[in-house]
C-alpha cells in the first residue's frame, strides 16, 4: 500500500462516513422523518464538534482501523518485511485454506486438530453460556424482586469484590483449588469420599469453572436490570390466576427479561469463545482451545497473516451465531442494548 | 349456602404496626361489597389477606365456608384486579384473558371458545389479537375484568381499579362494573377511598379507619346513620359542632355548645354531662334572615363568606361566632349574598349526636 493510498484511507474513509451521515441527517430532516432540534442546536457548535471528532477518532482508530487491518492482513501471504507491498503481496485465501486443510496449497486432507479445537470452543462456550444463565437467573431474580435493600447491597459487594483480583490470578486460584494436591482433593480424601485424588484439571472441570466464573457478572447484571424493571404486580397477578412458580418464570418473567437474557448470553458467549487466560492456565493437557492456537499463530509460528485469519474466522462465526440466535428469539440488535 | 367470605377476628400486623385490627365480617354470596376508607386504613391489606398474598397474624379467613389457612393465592377461588391492572404487556389481549385457563391446562380449542365469549361480554371482540399497549384505559380495564372472570372465581376482588381513569370514564365504568356483577352473579369485593364509588355501586359498605372496621351497612345507613364520628365525617360532607350533653329525652338530646343550645338525635345513648359531637349535613341546613325565629328549628347566626351558585343548588360557606366554618347547601330559590349575616337553622331530628373520642 503506497503512502498516499494509506493517507487517503486513514483520513478519507472517516470523512466519507461522516459526510454520508450528514447527508442522511439532512435527507431525514427534509423528508420530515426526523424533527426537533438538531444535534448542533442541542449541544452547541463547540461541544458538538468535539463530540463528533472525539467519538469519530475513538471509533475509527480504536475499533475500525485495527479490525480492518487485521482483515486485510488475513488475506495476504506471509512475507518478510522487505517484500511487503512488492509483487508477491497479493490477495490470497491460503491462510483460510490452512485452517481447513492444514496446508497452504493442498486440499487433500482436513486439518482436524484445528477444526476440532474450533468446534470444541464454540460448543463449550454455548454450554457455559447456558450453565451461566441457569446459575445467574435465580441470583438476579432474587436481587431484583425479593431481596431487601440491605441484602441487595451485600450481594452486590460479594459479586463485585472478587473481580478486583486479576483474571490470571483468579485462574491460578482455581488451579490451586482443583489440582491433585489441592484443597478440594484433600478434603474429599480426608473425608474418605474418594480413594485417590480426582484429576479435575485433566477432565477440564477447572476450565469450565474458571470460564463460568470469569464472566458471571456479565450475565448477572443484564439479567438483574431486566428483571428489576418488571412490575411486581404482574408476578402476583399470574400467581393469583393460579400459575405455579415455574410457569410464572417461563411465561411472565423471562419474556419480560428477554432483552436482558439475550444481552447477558451474548456477552458471556463472545467473551468465552475469545477467552485466553483461563484456557491457557486451566485447560487440561489433552484439551486444545481455539484462542491459544490463534495466539500460537502470532507468537510461536510468527505467522501474523495466519493468526489474523484464525481470529477473523472466530469473530465471524461468533457474530453470525449470535445474530442467528437473536433472530430465533425474535429480538433485534437494538433491543439488547436497552 | 355458605357465605362467600367470612372474617373472624382477623389481625394483620407488620412488626409493631397493626394494619388490620379484629376484623369480623360476613360477606354474602352474590353481594357487591365495598371497603371504604382513606389511604393507609388497611383496606388493601385486608383485600390481600382475602386473596392469600398475606397470611393473617391472628384470626381466620373462610371462603365459601372453607378455612383458607396455608392456601396460597394460586389455589384460592378468588381473582384479584390490581390497581394498575398488571396486564401482561408481552401477551395479546386474548392471551391475557386466557392465561388463567392455560395455567389450568384447559385445552386450546376450549380456551379459545371461552376467551371469545369473554371478549364479547366485555365488548372487545374486535381487539383479541391486539397488544395491551394498543388499548385505551377503559378497554384495559375491561381486559383485566375478563382475565379475572375467565378463571370463574367465586369472589372477585378489586383494588381501586378505577382510580387511574379520568372522571367521565370512571363514572361510566361504575355502571359497567355493577352491570357485570349483576350479570355474572358472583361476589365482588371492592376497595376504594372514593365514597361516591362505594355508595353508587355497593350493596353493603364497610367503612375502615386505622385498621378498624368502624361500620358495616348499606349505603343509606352508612350515610344517614353513621355510628362513629369518623364515619359521619368521612362519608359525605358533614358539619361538626362540639358540645356537652345537658339533657336527654325520647332518643333526643340537648347540647350545650359555644354556639348556644342545640339539639339532635341521640342514637348511641349519650347521657347528660358527656362530651359529644353534633353532626349536621349541609343539605339539612336552612338559611333565613336573622331575627325570624322559627319554633321548629334550632340554630345560630353566621356570616356568609363564599357563595357558590350551581344552578339547582347553592353551596354557602359561613363563618360563625367561634370562627368555625359551616357549609350549607340550599335549594335554588333564594341565593344569599356573601357578607350577609344569616340565621342557620335545622330541625333537631336532622342533627346527630355521637360520643366525642378522647383525641378530638
Amino acid at each position: 500500500m503506497g503512502a498516499t493510498g494509506g493517507l487517503t484511507l486513514v483520513f478519507g474513509l472517516p470523512l466519507a462516513v461522516a459526510l454520508f451521515f450528514f447527508g442522511l441527517a439532512a435527507y431525514e430532516r427534509r423528508m420530515g422523518l426526523a424533527n426537533g432540534p438538531g444535534f448542533f442546536q442541542r449541544n452547541g457548535l463547540a461541544v458538538g464538534l468535539y463530540l463528533v471528532l472525539a467519538v469519530g477518532f475513538w471509533v475509527f482508530f480504536v475499533i475500525v482501523l485495527p479490525q480492518f487491518s487485521m482483515v486485510d492482513m488475513s488475506f495476504r501471504p506471509k512475507l518478510p518485511p522487505s517484500q511487503m507491498g512488492g509483487p508477491k503481496d497479493v490477495f490470497t485465501l491460503e491462510n483460510y485454506r490452512y485452517f481447513l486443510f492444514g496446508s497452504t496449497t493442498s486440499t487433500s486432507s482436513w486439518n482436524w486438530i484445528h477444526i476440532k479445537a474450533f468446534l470444541l470452543t464454540i460448543g463449550v462456550s454455548i454450554a457455559i453460556t447456558l450453565f451461566n444463565f441457569a446459575l445467574c437467573y435465580p441470583i438476579a431474580f432474587h436481587m431484583a424482586q425479593s431481596a431487601g435493600a440491605a441484602r441487595l447491597r451485600i450481594l452486590l459487594l460479594l459479586l463485585i469484590i472478587p473481580y478486583w483480583v486479576n483474571e490470571i490470578l483468579r485462574a491460578f486460584a482455581f488451579r490451586v483449588l482443583l489440582s491433585s494436591g489441592g484443597i478440594i482433593n484433600k478434603l474429599l480424601l480426608g473425608a474418605g469420599v474418594i480413594g485417590e485424588p480426582i484429576d479435575f484439571l485433566g477432565a477440564d472441570v477447572g476450565l469450565y469453572m474458571g470460564l463460568s466464573y470469569a464472566y458471571l457478572l456479565m450475565m448477572v447484571f443484564p439479567l438483574y436490570s431486566a428483571i428489576e424493571s418488571l412490575d411486581k404486580n404482574q408476578i402476583e397477578a399470574a400467581r393469583d390466576l393460579g400459575a405455579p412458580w415455574w410457569h410464572i418464570h417461563l411465561f411472565v418473567v423471562m419474556p419480560h427479561a428477554k432483552p436482558g437474557i439475550a444481552s447477558g448470553c451474548t456477552l458471556v458467549f463472545m467473551l468465552c469463545a475469545g477467552a485466553l487466560a483461563a484456557p491457557l492456565v486451566l485447560a487440561g493437557p489433552r484439551t486444545l482451545w481455539f484462542t491459544p492456537i490463534v495466539y500460537d499463530r502470532f507468537y510461536q509460528a510468527f505467522n501474523w497473516p495466519q493468526g489474523a485469519a484464525y481470529a477473523f474466522i472466530l469473530l465471524v462465526t461468533c457474530v453470525v451465531f449470535v445474530l442467528l440466535v437473536l433472530k430465533m428469539f425474535r429480538l433485534s440488535l437494538g433491543e439488547i442494548t436497552r | 349456602m355458605a357465605a362467600a367470605v367470612e372474617l373472624e377476628g382477623v389481625n394483620v400486623t407488620f412488626g409493631d404496626f397493626v394494619a388490620v385490627r379484629d376484623a369480623n365480617l360476613t360477606i354474602e354470596a352474590g353481594e357487591f361489597f365495598s371497603f371504604l376508607g382513606p389511604s393507609g386504613c388497611g383496606k388493601t391489606t385486608l383485600l390481600r389477606t382475602i386473596s392469600g398474598f398475606i397470611e393473617p397474624t391472628r384470626g381466620q379467613v373462610r371462603i365459601g365456608g372453607r378455612d383458607m389457612v396455608g392456601i396460597g393465592p394460586n389455589k384460592r377461588p378468588t381473582a384479584l384486579i390490581f390497581q394498575n391492572l398488571a396486564l401482561f404487556p408481552m401477551m395479546s389481549v386474548a392471551d391475557n384473558i386466557g392465561y388463567g385457563l392455560r395455567v389450568r391446562g384447559v385445552p386450546k380449542h376450549e380456551r379459545d371458545e371461552k376467551v371469545k365469549n369473554l371478549l364479547i361480554q366485555v365488548a372487545l371482540s374486535e381487539h383479541g389479537h391486539k397488544k395491551v399497549s394498543e388499548l385505551s384505559g377503559g378497554q384495559k380495564q375491561r381486559v383485566a375484568i375478563a382475565r379475572a372472570l375467565a378463571v370463574e372465581p367465586s369472589v372477585l376482588l378489586l383494588d381501586e381499579p378505577l382510580s387511574a381513569l379520568d372522571l367521565k370514564l370512571r363514572q361510566h365504568m361504575r355502571a359497567e362494573l355493577r352491570a357485570i356483577q349483576k350479570r355474572v352473579g358472583i361476589t365482588f369485593i371492592y376497595i376504594t377511598h372514593d365514597q361516591g364509588e362505594a355508595l353508587t355501586m355497593s350493596d353493603r359498605i364497610a367503612v375502615m379507619n386505622a385498621g378498624v372496621i368502624e361500620q358495616v351497612g348499606n349505603g343509606r345507613s352508612v350515610y344517614a346513620e353513621p355510628r362513629t364520628p369518623f364515619v359521619a365525617a368521612f362519608v359525605g360532607e358533614n358539619n361538626q359542632i362540639r358540645g356537652r350533653v345537658t339533657a336527654v329525652a325520647d332518643g333526643m338530646a340537648t347540647l350545650d355548645t359555644p354556639l348556644g343550645t342545640l339539639s339532635g338525635r341521640n342514637p348511641v345513648g349519650l347521657k347528660a354531662g358527656e362530651e359529644a359531637l353534633l353532626f349536621v349535613r349541609p343539605e339539612v341546613l336552612s338559611l333565613v334572615p336573622t331575627g325570624t325565629p322559627n319554633g321548629s328549628t334550632v340554630g345560630f347566626d353566621g356570616e356568609a363568606l363564599d357563595v357558590a351558585y350551581e344552578g339547582s343548588v347553592t353551596h354557602v360557606t359561613l363563618r360563625v361566632r367561634t370562627g368555625q366554618k359551616i357549609t350549607a347547601t340550599v335549594g335554588g330559590g333564594v341565593v344569599p349574598v356573601s357578607g350577609e349575616t344569616l340565621h342557620i337553622g335545622f330541625k333537631p331530628q336532622d342533627g346527630l349526636l355521637l360520643a366525642r373520642p378522647a383525641s378530638h
